[in-house]
């Protein structure tokens, strides 16, 4: 030890500084949490008895799992995939052909302000609703069947990817696209040669993902009569057939981890 | 105070980083120890303290063994050799006294270090610490806000609050701009002879070891190629160490500043005697 | 090989070979030939009558949700704080839960690659194959229907988002932080409250409010499979075809989307 150690007498406790400073506030959030939880969890009607069967029910779903019956209902099965997977196709291919147009014409720094504000603002409506209502929507609009699921995740495709995009252009490094520029190219060229380039391998990544998602979103708008697995599955669940049920859950699970693989080989692939 | 003999290190990839090293270093010295980037100095202090696991040899702290130690054993031994980094390796979203209070974190159970309630004589030590290297009104900094100085003056008082017998110190000033270096270097020199503590070195500045230290081991591919008194480096021993290359400007003179005669004088005797009883 | 030598000894440059060239004209007409076959497979059962009815359709959709019935907003104040605790309840539940799959699914903190971490790995992967919406027809069809099989198909959705991200994260952390930390002798616990949970802080921060974000527009619609919350009104409201009432619960829904959005923005602008 130091002399000055010796002599000097330091602090012998220390606290760590709290994280938010004003003391009232701080008692004010952590009460308004509290409050928060005893209200809301007390606001929970809890039927103990309908519960107490539910194990059981759970306890059978879980036997299911372990033993799906993938044959009984197996025409059904295939008929919902069929739909699902064709739906999941059709609507990336073509919701990201839909999207580049309107990302690009929503990135501040390539599009004049109007054509921004217009991208921005279908962005934005088509983002601000779950795929379910809209899927509701459309099934209003076109009747039941694939094709009403189809619009549904080519719209939200289309909000999704054109988001990314557009983010992602206004990101590039500027020095690239300004040396285009520089060489007196066109606006297309400034696109095709400064731009494209750089933001290339982020839109095939998040075109992969998306073909993941549109997927599972397929197995969902089937339930409010869009087409696809889920109209199935809403019909096994409903005569409780959980070997039925837990045979799709096994297809849809086995189907996702498999597109993951893919586009991590292929994101890999394109770095 | 740290003897290694026949020390061995072979990485699961078939790289011999280190081959059959012998090393002694008495308490109160700094040694440097230098070589090209992949000589094996970083490993060579991992395996110390053993956060690299040796493959063979021994390494043995004042009469103890470390090799082969168990865990429980293990973690009390490393509270007694203090580490610091390179690029400071503080835990950037903590402040500044829980940065430091973490090197006592060998000495305390899991729920004094949980709720941050240190015993009152760690605390009184950490807050000597800081004073001794000059952050006392940084106490409640978040170690992020700090300059690359500073932060390692925190990286120095945690390996100091452990009470250790010896500090191993990578690269202290490779992320620091010359003065700064300098500043640390001296800093690390001082805190040793104050507290008669062996340090290990290592350091790819072969200027700024001359000036500060006074033995300097030079390793060449996972072998101790030079061990001798810092002046006794020549663009010979140099270029056995790293190879050819005009090494004649990077030699410091005897007399060259006051540097040296700080490093000497420091340490009370002249450094050269001192050392012909080592080697 | 790119650069082309021509028949008059002269270079010539193309960007590929006649070989590539031909492979991704082959690649674009099997992507587009499997889009047009899969768009023909999709619509073989379609009414095409009753698309082109559409805008007609869709405008009378409009027409007849127009004005909204604003005073059925005294039905819906109660499916509101539902649907509001339903998300948050469920992301609590799922950050209790989804935090250990975490640390046993990355690999510098699982206690063992081979046998721990894979099984980590897949309930992160069944967790977000499953949407909500499924997690909730399960669910209503195991514990019947009510806010409690909405709160924990959220919550059982939700751990596979932030077991995953989160797992990213600690893999990312910096390694000499923790080597430094295991240096002054801490033991494993002391590691990892020292060491790795200040550096995954913000982190763990931003995904739990981004998933709550999230969980509010889900739990919204699990009411429509029975599993509390405003989606039950907007699934009764359909079902008698009231689209006045639709037109309000839609706009209330998206009221407080764009309200949880702002909030869950400000939230992670404190935090970072």
């Amino acid at each position: 030890m130091t002399a000055a150690a010796a002599t000097r007498a330091y602090p012998t406790v220390w606290r760590r500084p709290p994280l938010i400073e004003r003391t009232w506030l701080r008692w004010a959030i952590t009460g308004g949490a509290v409050l928060y939880l005893v209200l809301s969890v007390g606001s929970l009607e809890i039927n103990w008895a309908r519960l107490s069967e539910g194990l059981e029910r759970g306890w059978r779903f879980l036997i299911a799992f372990a033993q799906p019956d993938f044959v009984s209902r197996w025409d059904d099965i295939l008929d919902g995939m069929i739909e699902s997977l064709t739906m999941t196709v059709t609507s990336t291919a073509i919701g990201i052909a839909l999207s580049i147009p309107i990302g690009v014409g929503a990135a501040r720094n390539l599009a004049p302000l109007p054509v921004y504000l217009a991208c921005r603002a279908f962005i934005a409506v088509s983002r601000s609703f779950q795929e379910v209502i809209i899927a509701i929507l459309f099934v209003a609009m076109v009747g039941f069947g694939p094709l009403a699921g189809f619009l549904t995740l080519t719209l939200s495709t289309m909000g999704f990817l054109a988001k990314l995009l557009a983010e992602d252009i206004e990101d590039i490094d500027p020095g690239q696209a300004e040396a285009i520029r520089a060489t007196g190219g066109t606006w297309l060229q400034l696109v095709n040669y400064g731009v494209q380039p750089q933001v290339m391998p982020r839109l095939i990544g998040l075109s992969m993902y998306r073909f993941d998602i549109n997927f599972r979103e397929s197995a969902v708008v089937g339930i409010v009569g869009a087409g696809g697995i889920g109209a199935t599955l809403n019909t096994a669940l409903d005569r409780y057939e959980f070997d039925s049920a837990a045979a799709i859950l096994v297809i849809i699970i086995v189907i996702v981890m498999a597109c993951e693989y893919t586009s991590s080989v292929v994101r890999r692939h394109i770095k | 105070m740290l003897l290694i003999k026949g020390l061995t290190k072979r990485y699961k990839t078939g790289d011999l980083a280190l081959h059959d090293v012998d090393l002694e270093v008495p308490a109160g010295q700094v040694m440097g120890l230098i070589g090209p980037s992949g000589a094996g100095k970083s490993t060579l202090i991992r395996c110390i303290n053993r956060l690299v696991e040796p493959t063979a040899g021994q390494i043995s702290l004042k009469g103890q063994e470390v090799t082969g130690l168990g865990r429980a054993a293990l973690r009390q031994t490393r509270r007694r050799m203090g580490m610091i980094f390179q690029e400071f390796a503080l835990v950037e979203r903590l402040t500044v006294m829980e940065n430091v209070l973490s090197g006592r974190l060998g000495y305390v159970g899991f729920w004094r270090s949980f709720t941050r309630r240190f015993p009152p004589a760690d605390v009184a030590k950490a807050f000597a610490t800081l004073d001794r290297v000059g952050l006392l009104d940084h106490v409640d900094k978040r170690a992020d806000a700090l300059s690359g100085g500073q932060r390692q003056r925190v990286g120095i008082a945690r390996a100091l609050v452990q009470d250790p017998d010896m500090l191993l110190v990578d690269e202290p000033t490779a992320s620091l701009d010359p003065k700064t270096s300098r500043q640390i270097m001296r800093l690390i020199c001082e805190v040793c002879a104050e507290r008669q503590l062996a340090a290990i070195v290592n350091i790819h500045d072969v200027n700024l070891a001359q000036m500060f230290v006074q033995r300097i081991v030079g390793l060449r591919q996972g072998r101790v190629v030079f061990d001798g008194a810092a002046q006794g480096l020549t663009p010979e021993t140099l270029t056995l160490i790293y190879g050819e290359e005009d090494w004649s400007r990077s030699i410091r003179r005897d007399d060259d500043d006051d540097a040296l005669a700080t490093a000497r004088t420091l340490h009370g005797e002249p450094v050269r005697e001192r050392l012909a009883g080592l080697t | 090989m790119p650069v082309i030598r021509t028949a008059e000894d002269g270079f010539d440059w193309r960007l590929r070979t006649p070989r590539a060239v031909l492979l991704r004209w082959v690649g674009w007409f099997a992507l587009v030939a499997l889009t047009v076959s899969c768009w023909q497979l999709m619509t073989a059962d379609t009414i095409w009558s009753f698309v082109t009815d559409a805008p007609t359709q869709g405008a009378d959709i409009v027409d007849r949700m127009m004005p909204p019935r604003w005073d059925y907003m005294a039905k819906l104040w109660w499916p509101l704080w539902d649907t509001i605790n339903i998300a948050t309840l469920g992301t609590l539940a799922a950050v209790i839960m989804g935090v250990p799959v975490a640390f046993l699914a990355a690999r510098n903190t699982t206690p063992s690659v081979t046998l721990v971490r894979p099984v980590a790995l897949l309930i992160i992967v069944s967790s977000r194959s499953i949407n909500s919406l499924i997690w909730a027809l399960l669910l209503v069809s195991i514990l019947g229907p009510g806010v409690l099989a909405g709160i924990v198909a959220i919550a059982l959705r939700s751990i596979g988002f932030i077991g995953k991200l989160l797992y990213e994260a600690i893999e990312e952390i910096d390694v000499t932080q923790v080597e430094a930390v295991t240096a002054s002798g801490a033991g494993p616990t002391q590691v990892m409250d020292y060491a790795i949970v200040p550096q995954i802080m913000p982190a763990f921060a931003g995904i739990t409010v981004f998933r709550w974000d999230i969980n509010i527009r889900e739990s919204a619609v699990v009411g429509l499979v029975g599993a509390g919350g405003l989606g039950l009104q907007l699934e009764a409201s359909l079902n008698t075809l009231a689209w006045p009432q639709v037109s309000l619960i839609l706009l209330v829904i998206l009221a407080t989307v764009l309200l949880s959005e702002w909030l869950s923005a400000k939230v992670r602008h404190a935090i970072i």
